[in-house]
């Protein structure tokens, strides 16, 4: 378990040095986006539109935080990680159309978004699940808010700047490791193990 | 209190598991746990940015006044806390996918009632986020494969919920009643602190059964491996039909946040779940 530092924006370079149960603590942009940001980056993709922010090198966050805005300034009250399985339809395009080398989030994702990662070069960072104070603390600033009228502040695109944000553990590195499959695999394993020792055969 | 402060049973599990955790990438995990759980008291914040949709139980003296206006009183609390805490918005029409903006719709805040005797009202509230409510499963197994059912079942939802519940979780598991009770007692069974055992010692028997059996699949914290993946399992039941064994399995994140007042005849108010300074 290595325990990297690294700043945005991020080349292949630097993400291939990363594997599984290493720890990264990331400064710089990093994006929130969920299910509907996901949804409407790829359709402005599609129809050959500009997205607001340049995503290379970036990371995006799996997030729907509690924003507070103080003195007109937005501010970050908690931005754990949501799950981040619902992004897995979309997640291999933006690595892929974007260079998104950072997806920051919790549960791990499936085969396509692992393939994806493998062959752009890109990495899952895990950060705890319900750990929304911490993250709140790293965000330096809020930089900008997009799309926040139509989609409401859990699902808009916040874009703030992160200063020694994590820890994020690698769940997903770009050689094709998989973390929480393996979790997975040796939990299927033991269940028959489980189940004599429940008495259920 | 109930988004920014874990209650001390939960706390005390929570740093146990982390003595106890000799896997390093799960170690990180319940450190971060520990370590935002100090941040959000300190800074008097939500826990989790998911503060949940609004859940009450109630248990109402039935001498106590006042009974009628209490839906609404919470209804009005939810809505402010929602904007001082704040609370993150979490009420949306299934329908028109609109989000309400205060936590408030449709049945929303939902209240549980329970009458007791006496003049005193006890209300909990019970913030508990989409992730681990996401995985929550009712099965209705036959009455032949009973109790060995029962907990091949509770073993089968903490493999497939894996990392999805933000582990380690509390697991609260009913069986009986029907497939709508069978759930709301899975439910309440969350709301029993993790140092109170069930005092029924056959039950609580099979609760330590199923919380070594849940914590030897390796799942562990957050889903990224090790020894810890549940906290507590809390049973419930209720009798049941002869052809029926309905059994449901509530998940509870390891960020179980409850609070609990009582509220006197003369108005004092005592927490039950949180010491107050």
């Amino acid at each position: 378990m290595a325990v990297f530092k690294l700043t945005t924006p991020l080349s292949e370079e630097d993400i291939r040095k990363l594997k599984v149960n290493d720890v990264l603590y990331l400064s710089g942009t990093i994006i929130t986006a969920r299910d509907a940001a996901h949804k409407k980056i790829l359709e402005l993709f599609q129809q050959g539109k500009p997205i607001p922010v340049d995503l290379q090198g970036l990371a995006v966050f799996h997030c729907g935080p509690i924003m507070k805005k103080e003195n007109d300034k937005w501010v970050v009250v908690a931005a754990g990680p949501t799950t981040s399985t619902r992004m897995d339809q979309f997640e291999d395009e933006l690595i892929k159309d974007f260079k998104v080398r950072v997806v920051i989030g919790k549960g791990g994702m499936g085969k396509r978004t692992t393939d994806a990662m493998q062959k752009y070069g890109a990495v899952y960072g895990a950060f705890t699940g319900g750990a929304g104070v911490l993250a709140a603390k790293g965000v330096k600033s809020v930089k900008t808010v997009e799309w926040l009228q139509d989609l409401g502040m859990p699902e808009a695109l916040w874009v703030f700047e992160v200063e020694e944000f994590g820890p994020l553990t690698i769940a997903i590195d770009s050689h094709g490791n998989n973390l929480f499959e393996e979790v997975g695999k040796k939990a299927e394993k033991s269940r028959a193990k489980i189940y004599a020792s429940l008495g259920y055969s | 209190m109930a988004v920014t402060k874990l209650p001390q049973d939960v706390k005390a599990a929570l740093q146990k598991a982390h003595r106890e955790e000799v896997n390093e990438t799960a170690r990180v995990q319940l450190e971060t746990m520990l370590k935002n759980i100090k941040l959000a008291e300190k800074y008097n914040v939500p826990i989790c940015q998911d503060t949940g949709v609004i859940i009450f139980y109630i248990k109402a003296g039935a001498q106590a006044k006042g009974l009628d206006k209490i839906e609404s009183a919470l209804r009005n609390a939810t809505k402010k806390a929602t904007k001082v805490i704040p609370l993150r918005p979490n009420a949306v029409d299934p329908f028109t996918q609109k989000n309400t903006g205060d936590n408030t719709g449709r049945f929303i805040p939902y209240v549980n009632w329970e009458i007791t005797t006496g003049d005193t009202i006890e209300i909990t509230a019970f913030p508990k986020g989409g992730g681990s409510e996401n995985v929550c499963q009712v099965g209705m197994i036959t009455p032949g494969e009973g109790v060995k059912g029962l907990k091949k079942f509770v073993i089968d939802a903490v493999i497939k919920a894996g990392a999805k519940p933000c582990p380690p979780t509390i697991v609260g598991v009913a069986v009986g009643g029907g497939a709508d009770i069978s759930m709301k007692l899975a439910k309440m069974a969350l709301l029993r602190p993790l140092d109170q055992p069930n005092p029924n010692s056959d039950l609580a028997k099979i609760e330590s059964e199923l919380y070594e059996a849940a914590n030897s699949t390796g799942i562990g914290p957050m889903g990224l491996g090790g020894k810890c993946t549940v906290l507590g399992v809390n049973i419930e039941y209720a009798h049941r039909h002869p052809a029926s064994f309905p059994v449901a399995v509530a998940f509870q994140c390891w960020a179980a946040r409850r609070a609990t007042a009582r509220i006197y005849a003369d108005g004092r108010v005592e927490y039950l779940t949180h010491v107050m300074k």
